[in-house]
């Protein structure tokens, strides 16, 4: 699971009314090389939760130096771009679960994929 | 990369090993995937450098074609963890690392991705097998989640079709010239748009 994915993900645990964002706790992580891509990088970045990504990374021990808010002008700020492109898209969540911040509710990671299935009740 | 070698490559892709036809699965034909993901990236650009979204991904026919043609990345969604074990294989047969996954029921995921993705691909289930109306509920969850389109194969009785949705015009459907000559042997039928103007 990439932090990309992991930013879109929410808990749809039935009465939860802010289930985001999903506490990471990885057992195992992974890095994996992608080609980094300047435009992709910098489209993606308006469409995140900014302070989850944070939060994210931290979990993982992977904050490496990112500002804590958004800087101005970032489409042109190549170090910066890389960075993100390397948490949102390289570093990867191979065992875990993410867990409701609500509910308590954890949901498996196994083999980078998170279930996010309920079950009837829930 | 020209049509031939895409579909070449999609049929290197592994299918199910054993479909469960409750949940209607069946490998997207490496002919079909190939020439609407072309048709996508070539006509209108919406896969290279995109945020791309697979619904009922299953093996990952789509997802392999979208990332091959440098989809900046391609989730798929699929609620059977034996399909994506399958896809697991075939991305690492591939070697792509721009595909990632998530289990999940496709109707159920409500409007928590609300147009965070540039394109949704997707060969649902067309509600033929106790699961009456789930290719519109899959329609209904593409559309909320696609910010520019949202690519789809429908049925109608035996012939496969295929459809562009434009976004974000209130659920308007345009059938483009190119769209209709990839399918020169399987015309756009007019059913579909009918029935999303009646049930959205």
């Amino acid at each position: 699971m990439k932090l990309l994915t992991h930013n879109m993900l929410t808990s749809h645990v039935q009465g939860v009314i802010k289930g985001y964002p999903l506490i990471i706790k990885a057992t195992e992580v992974k890095v994996n090389e992608l080609e980094f891509s300047a435009p992709f990088v910098s489209r993606m970045i308006p469409k995140l939760e900014w302070s989850a990504l944070i939060q994210a990374a931290e979990w993982l021990g992977q904050s490496q130096d990112l500002p804590s808010t958004l800087i101005p002008d970032y489409e042109k700020d190549e170090e910066f771009l890389r960075k993100v492109h390397r948490i949102l898209l390289e570093v990867e969540v191979v065992e875990g679960c993410l867990q409701c911040p609500e509910s308590g509710r954890e949901f498996p990671i196994s083999k980078g994929v998170p279930n996010m299935l309920l079950i009837e009740d829930e | 990369m020209k049509l031939k070698e895409l579909e070449s490559c999609l049929q290197q892709v592994d299918g199910f090993e054993e479909p469960k036809i409750l949940l209607e699965q069946y490998p997207t034909s490496p002919h079909i995937a190939g020439c609407m993901l072309y048709t996508i990236h070539n006509t209108f650009d919406d896969i290279q450098n995109k945020l791309v979204a697979d619904l009922g991904c299953g093996c990952g026919v789509l997802s392999i074609g979208a990332a091959v043609l440098d989809a900046g990345l391609c989730v798929g969604f699929d609620i059977d963890e034996d399909a994506l074990d399958i896809f697991k294989g075939n991305v690492e047969d591939f070697e792509l690392s721009n595909i990632d996954m998530v289990q999940c029921d496709v109707c159920s995921i409500g409007s928590s991705y609300a147009k965070k993705f540039d394109t949704v691909i997707m060969n649902p289930p067309f509600g033929t097998k106790h699961n009456q109306g789930s290719d519109m509920q899959f329609l209904q969850t593409a559309i909320s989640m696609a910010s520019t389109a949202v690519y789809s194969l429908h049925k109608t009785s035996t012939r496969d079709v295929k459809l562009r949705y434009d976004l974000p015009a209130s659920y308007k459907f345009h059938k483009k010239k190119s769209v209709s000559e990839c399918f020169a042997r399987n015309p756009i039928s007019k059913l579909p748009q009918k029935y999303c103007t009646e049930h959205m």
